[in-house]
């Protein structure tokens, strides 16, 4: 698995930017995603109609197709060169010590990245199913205004105490997984300043927990409250 | 002190290896590790066993031929440390230890706790030099003048013992502080810079070709690397591979 | 044969540019035909082996460890010689060139030192277009430090790493001459013996450390850079294989070996703390820049520090003896290191050593940190500061200047430099002596160089500070490039040598028979037991002070010792892979060799000078009393088949340009 090219196809270094690359925009997608769960807090019809019109205008919004072909790039990208990256790690000892004390040196998340890149795409998976084939080819019914009921599809899964847990938990290895990598994508591509690399990694270190934060405060609301029943 | 010593033989390259007990009484905390071996060999020779191989020679701490993964530690449990500057009284009596070679595909085993580490030093003959001849006629030692900074941060850089316990530590096998230790020494220099592009470009290259792993920035490197070689180096290299990358005419 | 210098005639300043111009060129289309061994890969070898195939040569290249920049200038600390005067402080080749004469106590050839002078210059500028890192001031410029032996500043430097340095910028030269294909790099190799053909060094038989297996390298001439051979005292500052056998193999071939008995004793190392201390460890001479020597002036406080009962900041400022400053005012702590090893040695005989063994004095820094905390807290507008303020102040100037040095003493001893004095004694350092060589660095071998510090040529019976890194260079970078010329001009029609004649299949048999004796001897003690009492002996009697019941006494117990050695040794393993043990075996009996020729060498100098201190010659101050009249010449001493019974060949020194005076500092 040596890579053997030089430049931004691969080098070593080049798969490194592309996985960083990658990363950082999924993780602008994180946030915009984000944001649109935000509305999930508004229960009722009013929330209801709202969120459809959003699923609607996200789904048929040429920019936003724009977007989501980049994403759906990104996961693409980021899985390929990270599953190659991790074979070539593997390669790289073919005998591995007796006794090994790597809690010493380094922290959890950013020994366990592959783990939880894998654990988080199994849950992508499985959400996409839930949600995005739903959306794009199940048989959704309309709402009010005429919009597919993306927020009923929502609501109740999240109404289900497995679920929920299940999301909480992937959300959860997320975390993890941002925590380290979300400011190492900033030393990948080469942004290391005694002045401006403490703050980079501090705004990245709480975004990684933030932006997870944001996603289980949905979940836990939706099976709190369980908007569904009310109406 | 009385100890265990769990240490890995092997006979050569081809040869399988094993981890192979040993018990021994009468160490004293003011020995290196290195004298504690030395010790242990001493007495294997009275027993007619053979002694154990490892590398070793200045035992000063920056020739940088000594190795060692110790108790699961490159260099052992200190810090800022190579395996010779290590002591004894860091350990206790009754202590079990664990000796093993680094372990690297880069780095194959000569015998016992020896290894190969020649793909430094063909990562180096890739363009860990600046290209002047010896002539007498360079200019004058004061004709550039260079900041401090950038001097005293080329100087830290340079002070990369090529030990290996990058290597040992990453648990990608990874030699990027190694190499980005020279990229960076040199790119910061004026005299670097002529050659930079082409010697990122390069040195790079050569690294993957000797199948190292690669860079998660677990930054587990920089805490073992006895010299304190630090992580804003690997990050130099992937800024100056990036710009050599983008504007390199091949 | 009688000992011709060739140092050229004429005016000292313009010997070496003369014979520069005068030395024959080899054209680049005859210097492809032309093959080069260099044996040794430090400051000397790797800058030979690089300048020489950038000039056109073919080199091989050889080295015992894993890599050519392991060679042991790498834990050179303290810093490099130049006569740059960048300080303005009145510096100029001539001073350079008298200092070292003078810090050699008049026993090194003046050409020679001259032309290491000139050079000097032209290490600075190559070292820094190479990218060196050295330390610079805020102006960019490169700054400078005082060493022991001289009053001005010329030293350069890279904090405590110089060495790592310097030797890390040859080793890139010669990284590029690799990569071009014109060195070819063994690493992992070791030189067995020197094979001469038509009484001409003609090539190497090389071990290859890792398959055991031995190898035929023909060239039209051989280079030998391969270091000193300190470790004939087992406990030195050198690496732990360094070692005496690539020049002991060409001594028996018939090069000389000179002046063997000048041994460096270096007065700040790290006391020996234990029988199975496998090394000592060099605190560099720049420590005494600020830090001042001393030992308590009362036995009393001596004895109560040594059962542990006083703590040396306890005693009063008027209770200490900073012994050097009272003797040797004029240059107090930076006297020359044998002057500073001697005035160690003498309080600690007179019992006012301060460690458990006796064996230690004071290297403090207290006074150093309290004076550069003031100007800090001067310089930070401070009013009033507290002891603690400008303690704390002056720990970080001195940290900066030292850090290192001080990391590395505390990992030994356990002990904070910052908070309490250092420990130091002197300790086998670097040898002055080595292969008498011609002022072209040839030996009395043809065809057969040697370089650095495997030669004798430049230090006299004393190196100063900073300048074995100096003469490495030097002789690798600027020397041994061009003077090879005058061997090799003659060589241009020889063609190939070839690696079938008989001298190589003697040679090669030789040293096999040498392999399978260590392999069969079935003896009882292994390789260390017999260095550790060869290093007993030489530093008992053959070490700081040396008078001639002792020494005769030394060569009859390394005679001894030899014969148990080859009777009673135990090498175990096979001789086909790597084996260690046998390689030490090999080098230890070298090492056994040369220390009877030094005992020898030693007894044979009747007169104390530099390095070589005779408890018979000495002033009703202590002070060593060199005979010029009787003892300026070289020893260059020719193997006969036993070390103590070498035929002497003496080079008389002229000085054309110095007077010789008592060496005095006070």
């Amino acid at each position: 698995m040596a890579t053997t090219s030089k430049g931004l196809f691969g080098s070593s270094l080049a798969r490194k930017y592309w996985m960083a690359v990658s990363g950082l925009f999924l993780c602008t997608f994180l946030v915009g995603h984000l944001l649109g769960n935000f509305q999930l807090f508004v229960s009722g019809e009013e929330g209801k109609l709202a969120f459809n019109e959003y699923g609607h205008f996200m789904t048929t919004f040429p920019v936003v197709k724009v977007l989501s072909y980049l994403t759906y790039f990104s996961v693409v990208l980021h899985t390929v060169d990270g599953i190659m990256l991790a074979l070539q790690n593997r390669a790289a000892r073919p005998v591995g010590y007796v006794k090994e004390k790597q809690s010493a040196n380094a922290s959890w998340a950013s020994r366990k990245m592959a783990l939880l890149g894998t654990l988080t795409l199994f849950f992508i998976i499985v959400h996409m199913k839930s949600f995005w084939y739903e959306m794009h080819f199940g048989a959704l019914g309309l709402d009010a205004n005429g919009n597919k009921d993306l927020w009923t599809l929502t609501v109740t899964a999240f109404e289900q105490w497995w679920y929920a847990a299940f999301y909480i938990v992937a959300i959860t290895g997320l975390a993890f997984h941002l925590s380290h990598g979300a400011q190492s994508a900033f030393q990948t591509l080469g942004i290391n300043h005694p002045k401006y690399t403490p703050i980079i990694q501090k705004t990245m270190t709480a975004l990684a927990w933030l932006i997870p934060a944001g996603f289980v405060a949905v979940a836990v609301f939706l099976y709190v409250v369980q908007p569904g029943q009310n109406l | 002190m009385d100890l265990t010593l769990k240490i890995w033989r092997q006979n050569g390259p081809q040869e399988k290896g094993e981890m192979k007990t040993y018990p021994i009484s009468g160490v004293e905390q003011d020995m290196s590790f290195l004298e504690m071996l030395d010790y242990l060999n001493d007495q294997l020779i009275n027993e007619g066993i053979e002694p154990v191989v490892f590398d070793h020679d200045c035992r000063e701490g920056i020739c940088g031929m000594c190795s060692l993964f110790i108790n699961g530690e490159a260099h052992g449990p200190g810090r800022k440390v190579t395996t010779c500057q290590l002591h004894m009284r860091e350990f206790k009596s009754g202590d079990t230890i664990y000796i093993e070679p680094f372990r690297a595909k880069a780095f194959p085993i000569i015998k016992d706790l020896m290894v190969d580490r020649s793909a430094f030093d063909r990562i180096q003959r890739a363009g860990g030099y600046i290209s002047v001849n010896t002539s007498g006629n360079t200019i004058d030692a004061n004709a550039i003048p260079v900041p401090k900074e950038n001097a005293d941060k080329a100087f830290d850089a340079a002070t990369c013992i090529g030990c290996g316990a990058c290597v040992a530590t990453c648990k990608n096998s990874s030699a990027m502080l190694f190499a980005s230790a020279k990229i960076s020494q040199f790119s910061l220099l004026p005299q670097g810079q002529p050659e930079a592009k082409e010697r990122v470009l390069n040195m790079v290259h050569q690294m993957d070709l000797e199948g190292f792993g690669n860079c998660t920035n677990t930054g587990a490197c920089e805490v073992e690397c006895p010299k304190g070689i630090s992580l804003e180096n690997i990050a130099r290299m992937n800024r100056d591979y990036l710009f050599a990358s983008l504007s390199s005419n091949k | 044969m009688a000992l011709d210098s060739k140092v050229p005639e004429g005016v000292l300043a313009d010997k070496w540019t003369k014979h520069k111009g005068e030395i024959p060129l080899v054209s680049p289309a005859n210097k492809r035909l032309l093959d080069i061994i260099v044996v040794g890969t430090g400051l000397a070898g790797s800058s030979a082996a690089a300048s020489l195939a950038e000039m056109g040569y073919n080199v091989k290249a050889f080295c015992f460890q894993d890599s050519p920049r392991r060679a042991h200038s790498i834990a050179a600390q303290g810093g490099i010689n130049a006569a740059k005067n960048y300080q303005n402080d009145g510096d100029s080749v001539h001073r350079l060139f008298y200092d070292t004469i003078k810090g050699g106590d008049y026993r090194s050839r003046e050409g020679n030192v001259h032309r290491l002078a000139e050079v000097s210059r032209n290490i600075i500028d190559q070292c820094v277009a190479q990218g060196v890192p050295f330390a610079r001031d805020y102006g960019g410029l490169l700054d400078n430090r005082s060493f022991g032996g001289v009053q001005v500043s010329r030293t350069f430097y890279a904090k405590g790493q110089t060495g790592q340095q310097l030797l890390l910028g040859a080793y890139s030269a010669l990284n590029r001459q690799i990569a071009k294909g014109r060195v070819k790099m063994y690493a992992r190799h070791e030189m067995q013996e020197l094979v001469v053909v038509d009484g001409k060094a003609r090539g190497i038989i090389a071990k290859n450390l890792v398959t055991g297996e031995f190898e035929r390298h023909s060239a039209h001439a051989v280079l030998l850079c391969t270091g000193g051979y300190g470790n004939v005292f087992f406990l030195s500052t050198n690496a732990m294989g360094s070692n005496v056998t690539a020049a002991w193999k060409a001594h028996r071939k018939g090069a000389y070996m000179a002046n063997p008995c000048f041994t460096q004793i270096h007065p700040t190392c790290i006391p020996v703390s234990g029988e199975n201390q496998s090394k000592l460890t060099l605190m560099s001479e720049s420590l005494r820049n600020d830090g001042r020597i001393w030992v308590p002036a009362k036995k009393e406080d001596a004895e109560a520090i040594r059962s542990g009962k006083l703590h040396p900041n306890d005693i009063a400022e008027e209770h200490r003896d900073y012994y050097l400053e009272r003797r040797y005012p004029a240059f107090g702590n930076l006297v020359p290191r044998d002057v500073a090893s001697r005035a160690a040695k003498e309080r600690c005989d007179a019992g006012y050593g301060i460690n458990k063994t006796g064996e230690a004095v004071y290297l403090d820094f207290a006074a150093a940190i309290m004076r550069y905390g003031g100007e800090e807290a001067h310089v930070k507008g401070l009013k009033n500061p507290s002891d603690v303020e400008v303690k704390a102040l002056g720990e970080k100037v001195v940290e900066a200047k030292y850090g290192n040095l001080f990391q590395m003493y505390e990992k030994i001893t356990a002990s904070n430099p910052y908070k309490e004095p250092m420990m130091i004694y002197p300790a086998v350092h670097y040898t002055m002596g080595g292969l008498w060589v011609d002022y072209n660095l040839m030996t009395t071998v043809p065809g057969c160089f040697a370089l650095g510090e495997a030669n004798f040529s430049d230090h006299g019976a004393n190196r100063l500070g900073a300048s074995a890194l100096m003469q490495g260079l030097a002789d690798g970078y600027f020397v041994a490039p061009y003077t090879v010329g005058e061997f090799l001009s003659t060589d241009i029609r020889t063609g190939r040598i070839s690696t079938d004649s008989p001298e190589f299949e003697a040679a090669e048999q030789a040293v096999r028979e040498r392999t399978e004796k260590f392999i069969t001897n079935n003896g009882t003690k292994s390789v260390d037991f017999f260095h550790k009492r060869l290093g007993k002996i030489m530093w008992n009697e053959v070490g700081m002070a040396r008078n001639e019941e002792g020494l005769k006494q030394a060569i009859a117990d390394i005679q001894a010792l030899r014969e148990e050695f080859y009777a009673d040794v135990r090498v175990l393993g096979a001789a086909n892979g790597m084996n260690p043990e046998l390689d030490k075996a090999g080098r230890v009996a070298d090492l056994i060799e040369l220390g009877e020729l030094m005992a020898k060498d030693a007894l044979e100098r009747n007169e104390s000078c530099g390095g070589h201190f005779r408890e018979e010659y000495q002033s009703a101050e202590g002070e060593a009393l060199r005979d010029d009249e009787n003892f300026a010449f070289v020893s260059a001493w020719e193997f006969t088949g036993i070390p103590a019974e070498a035929n002497l060949h003496k080079e008389e020194l002229t000085f054309e340009n110095v007077e010789l005076k008592t060496r005095s500092y006070k």
